[in-house]
């Protein structure tokens, strides 16, 4: 690395104070939220295990319910994220190259279909919600109270057992859904400093270190989708 | 540690095998495998998708060595999670 590149990153406005030059800031940034995603699996592992769990206790309740959730829907929105785990990917790419109109359209793609998610998921939800199936009384007047015919309830297998099915399916969604809203507001702070010109290919660690972030949300669903969705469709589902 | 700038042909080759993995999982899916064969099929997708994920668009293939130490806590943290909940409810049948 030539000394002149040194010293003209040792003057950038973005360098903080407690770093030496950008590529340590960098890296100590980019290590900091590979931390906090290491807490982020942690916390998203409890409920896999729960999930793992009860799956394990009720095979043929967990099945049924399964089968009842919108493949279709649950496929295109895997498709939309790893959608917009690509456009975030060619976001940082674009800050890395200093391509900034390529930055701010990866930028708002991802936002897009960010809410594009959001909004399949909100169908889904409402879906569950006319069919009786959010779990508990969570919903004041509309507790959980689907129809067995329409569930394709077979003999020997527990409403209450399907029921816990949904709890899960609920919390991990859910919390995924949630995480997806604060990525989207993430992004949304991004696209607000990017369109002012803030980010180049010496300073880019904001986008790639909420881009890590976003990744990570992807992850969550790709193991989601399957065990959620697909888990008894070879037992016939509908 | 210079860092690497990822060509964009590496990411549209991931994209499109991440799309493929969705495809072939659910495909997969509707197959009556013996067994635990479907889940183990299921996972094994869900495993290669995510590694790629991890490898390329979060970079961690050209990262430092710190980073892949952080990725591996956090698998091996999992593991043990996992190991000593189901050691203890695979050998107490009557919980």
């Amino acid at each position: 690395m030539a000394e002149s590149y040194v010293e003209h990153k040792a003057s950038h406005p973005a360098l903080q104070h407690h770093f030496e030059n950008l590529e340590q800031q960098h890296e100590a940034g980019t290590l900091g939220m590979w931390v906090f995603l290491v807490t982020e699996i942690m916390f998203f592992g409890g409920m896999f295990l729960a999930y793992t769990l009860y799956r394990s206790k009720f095979p043929e309740a967990f099945a049924i319910a399964s089968n009842h959730l919108d493949i279709k829907l649950g496929a295109i929105n895997t498709a939309v994220l790893i959608f917009s785990s690509f456009t975030m990917a060619m976001a940082v790419y674009s800050t890395q190259v200093g391509k900034r109109r390529a930055q701010i359209i990866s930028l708002v793609l991802t936002i897009v279909l960010g809410l594009a998610f959001l909004g399949i998921k909100a169908v889904e939800y409402y879906q569950k919600y006319e069919d009786h199936l959010i779990p508990g009384s969570l919903m004041p007047g509309n507790p959980f109270n689907p129809d067995p015919q329409a569930m394709h309830l077979t003999p020997g297998v527990l409403m209450q057992h399907v029921q816990m099915f949904y709890w899960i399916y609920f919390a991990m969604t859910g919390m995924h859904a949630l995480h997806m809203i604060i990525g989207v507001g993430l992004l949304s702070v991004l696209l607000y400093f990017s369109v002012k010109g803030r980010y180049s290919p010496e300073y880019h660690n904001p986008v790639e270190v909420i881009g890590l972030y976003w990744h990570f949300v992807d992850i969550v669903w790709i193991f989601l989708f399957p065990l959620l969705y697909l888990l008894g469709r070879h037992t016939g589902g509908h | 540690m210079s860092e690497h700038i990822v060509p964009v042909k590496v990411y549209v080759s991931i994209f499109l095998a991440l799309m493929v993995g969705t495809a072939v999982t659910v495909l997969a899916a509707f197959q009556n495998f013996p067994g635990a064969l479907n889940v183990i099929v299921a996972m094994t997708i869900a495993v290669v998708k995510a590694t790629l994920v991890v490898l390329y668009f979060m970079h961690v293939r050209y990262s430092a060595r710190l980073i892949w130490v952080i990725v591996a806590s956090a698998l091996f943290w999992m593991a043990i999670l996992f190991a000593l909940t189901f050691s203890d409810y695979w050998t107490r049948e009557w919980l």
